[in-house]
């Protein structure tokens, strides 16, 4: 068992998880992940790794609760346990002085984009961070990005914060500014990568994004997680997870991430209503 | 080989043994089990078994030895079984074998023993394994160790890691763990067995069984240590400098999915033998949503490929209800690799052959997901490098075939998780690991055997090159005391 050593929300349905893990903190490298299964009958899920501490063997992981395993997940607290923890998995960011490296993150991306900007910084790049989120509550991870960063800019879908608009229309007010970014790293949503890809194919900046794609081991062996780069299959797993962004095939990426979406659907209501019945019974207990 | 011939157990006088029929496999009815994922073959009776090893005629030179890769002493537990000593049959196995209740399951015994056996010459091969598989289940509930506890071994101090935990890893550290090194297995899975876990499916191997004899190697002292991925979590450098592990061995396994590599095999339903077979029976998905792991539920469902992954696959896809699942195979049944049982429990529960077929393409509705297959017709022409004749496609013969399931079962290719991160260690253009007859690799102190080697091969297999590197491995411990 894994022991969670420090468990809290920070944004609604965001949670933060520290986990004690030495091994895994002692080797990890901007751009990996984990797997892990939160309980006896779980399914193997993989998330990339924020932060770590090799000192004190721990590893960070943020996590939004969207489908079952991970609304199961966010229930769980400082002091529990998870069933298994296993990496660190997939290929290190590659990191070099470019220049100007500009990180856009959206949602939880934000907290996965930080490592990179990290090693970007200490490569010795001008770091830029756009973080986009839907409205400024989901914003995650500001402050710590703008500890390391040269700069952050903020976009919100209803304007609540930062620039009203996308982290598209960011890059584009740069780019408009007479900021050249000489290299792009897009982490966050299928959608916002895709489109990040898009604007940037047009005016040639390299872009690199991190897939995550459905995984069973994550290690190689079954190829759940393969995906279309330049016309060739790769397994993101093994041979990613980041890949350049103007090559990959968004659409089928994202279709094949729909591929169990009746079934997440049948699972997360089955677990939605044993919760309830948990919380039912805690109730009566108290009442009685 | 010379040998001391057993004692005879055997009352029945030569002759009336050739009139005794070789016993049947007590089996789940067909139409049951093709709904249920419990174990189809349920094991011989006590009665039964004696009778099988009273068809033996203990031959002078017996041939069935040199048939088995681990040379398990198959005169002798054969005569304990004639005296009704089962658990005594079981230790005489386990001389030469740690895992008999797995491989009484999924060793291919007509292509081994069973085919050297001399009965066969003329009757049929007394049932070898059948009699294995009964001696190590009655062992498994009866044998508590106290008729004659297992000595434990005066320690030696030195320190062996074993990567991975399937079939070679489990017999190198049975035999390792005897001559009294320490001995630590890591596997990268939650579960220990390797392949026997995520590969092999219930109802050929109940994973209760492959828990107690990884349970017995724990009591003899073995370690083990799940979610470990060495070359990751830790590579094999850190392991002998830092944690001081004298020798490695690596049993990694072929765990690489190929694919066919034509239009659509990345639509969803499309999925690779060891994902589907992962799915169902690592993560055991065909309990969802009591299990977390969703897994399709076809109702036409075709795999392609003529092996024993391929028969799990299709029985599997059966099992999970679909109307019609059947076998895509581009030669003909004679050619199919799978064992005849596994070919011939498939028909059974109505799985249906398409032999002589190949699909050159899937094709998907607008949602992305595979609603069809194109496929050609072959037919046979001269034999290729393997001995086996080769598929012609024949000309005008395309066929469009409705299925919502894809199962792509054409073999494995080798993990290059090893190779990526430890150089030094020598692969060959398949990314096979470059070892020689006792399993040592380029790299002093580090040993590989199985489907990490051989390429993709049997349990049995596997099991004997691991055999082999324990005595190199042993040897090799032994003389880095002495230097």
């Amino acid at each position: 068992m894994y022991k969670i050593i420090k468990a809290e929300f920070i944004a609604p349905n965001v949670k933060s998880f520290i986990l004690e893990a030495p091994l895994i903190a002692k080797k990890r490298q901007a751009g990996q992940f984990i797997m892990l299964r939160v309980h006896n009958k779980g399914e193997r899920i993989p998330i990339t790794i924020a932060d770590s501490n090799a000192e004190e063997g721990w590893i960070n992981i943020i996590v939004q609760g969207l489908g079952k395993t991970s609304a199961h997940l966010n229930t769980l607290e400082t002091g529990d346990h998870l069933q298994d923890l296993v990496g660190p998995l997939g290929r290190p960011t590659h990191i070099e002085n470019w220049g100007t490296l500009v990180c856009m993150s959206g949602g939880v991306g934000t907290a996965e984009a930080l490592p990179i900007a990290v090693a970007g910084k200490a490569a010795g790049n001008r770091v830029i961070s756009i973080i986009g989120a839907r409205n400024k509550e989901l914003i995650i991870a500001q402050d710590r990005m703008a500890d390391v960063v040269d700069e952050v800019r903020i976009s919100t879908d209803d304007g609540s914060a930062g620039r009203h608009g996308l982290v598209t229309d960011v890059l584009q007010d740069l780019i408009d500014e007479g900021i050249k970014p000489d290299m792009i790293m897009a982490i966050g949503p299928l959608p916002m990568m895709a489109a990040v890809s898009n604007q940037t194919k047009k005016i040639g900046i390299p872009t690199m994004v991190s897939l995550n794609a459905i995984m069973v081991d994550g290690t190689g062996m079954c190829g759940a997680c393969r995906a279309t780069v330049g016309g060739k299959t790769v397994f993101v797993c093994v041979d990613g997870p980041e890949f350049d962004g103007h090559q990959v095939d968004f659409k089928e990426l994202g279709s094949r991430q729909k591929m169990y979406k009746q079934q997440e659907e049948e699972s997360h209501k089955c677990f939605l209503e044993r919760q309830m019945k948990k919380v039912k019974a805690e109730q009566m207990k108290e009442e009685a | 080989m010379k040998r001391e011939r057993p004692q005879s157990f055997n009352k029945v006088p030569m002759k009336e043994r050739l009139t005794i029929p070789r016993q049947v496999m007590p089996e789940q009815d067909a139409t049951v089990r093709s709904g249920n994922f419990l174990e189809v073959n349920l094991g011989l009776t006590p009665e039964q078994a004696v009778v099988e090893a009273q068809r033996c005629i203990e031959c002078k030179s017996p041939t069935c030895m040199d048939g088995c890769p681990v040379n398990i002493k198959i005169p002798d537990f054969i005569q304990l079984i004639c005296n009704e000593d089962f658990i005594g049959a079981a230790r005489k196995i386990k001389e030469d074998n740690s895992l008999p209740a797995i491989c009484g399951r999924v060793c291919p015994q007509e292509s081994q023993c069973e085919e050297a056996c001399v009965m066969g010459r003329r009757f049929e091969p007394v049932a070898i394994g059948r009699l294995e598989r009964f001696v190590a289940d009655y062992a498994m509930q009866h044998d508590d160790g106290s008729e004659a506890p297992i000595e434990k071994p005066t320690s030696t101090g030195q320190k062996v890691a074993i990567v991975g935990s399937g079939p070679a890893g489990l017999a190198v550290a049975s035999d390792l763990i005897k001559e009294g090194h320490e001995v630590t297995v890591f596997e990268a899975l939650h579960e220990f067995g390797g392949v026997l876990v995520y590969g092999i499916p219930e109802f050929r191997l109940p994973k209760a069984i492959l828990r107690k004899e990884v349970a017995t190697l724990e009591a003899m002292g073995v370690k083990f240590v799940k979610n470990f991925i060495v070359g990751r979590t830790m590579t094999i450098q850190e392991l002998m400098a830092d944690e001081g592990y004298d020798a490695i061995f690596l049993g990694l396994g072929a765990g690489l999915p190929r694919f066919m590599n034509i239009p659509g095999e990345n639509l969803n339903g499309v999925y690779s033998a060891n994902e589907f077979l992962t799915r169902s029976n690592l993560m055991r998905g065909y309990e969802f949503p009591e299990w977390d792991t969703p897994l399709y539920r076809a109702k036409h469902a075709i795999i392609v490929g003529g092996g024993n992954t391929a028969m799990d696959a299709v029985r599997t896809a059966k099992r999970l209800g679909a109307d019609e699942a059947s076998i895509v195979y581009r030669r003909s049944e004679e050619e199919m690799p799978a064992r005849n049982e596994e070919i011939h429990h498939a028909k059974e529960e109505g799985v249906k052959f398409m032999n002589l077929v190949n699909p050159i393409e899937f094709i998907s509705d607008d949602q992305g997901s595979v609603v069809a297959a194109k496929c050609l017709r072959m037919e046979l022409g001269e034999p290729d490098e393997s001995g086996r004749r080769r598929p012609i496609p024949m000309e005008g013969s395309e066929f469009v075939m409705d299925v919502d399931m894809v199962v792509i079962a054409v073999g494995n290719g080798s993990n290059p998780l090893i190779s990526q991160t430890t150089p030094e260690i020598e692969t060959n253009k398949w990314g096979n690991i470059v070892a020689d007859e006792d399993g040592r690799t380029s790299m002093d102190g580090v040993f590989a055997g199985g489907d990490i080697v051989s390429g993709g091969a049997t349990v049995i297999l596997a099991m004997g090159a691991g055999r082999k590197s324990a005595i190199a491995i042993n040897e090799y411990l032994k003389a880095k005391v002495r230097s």
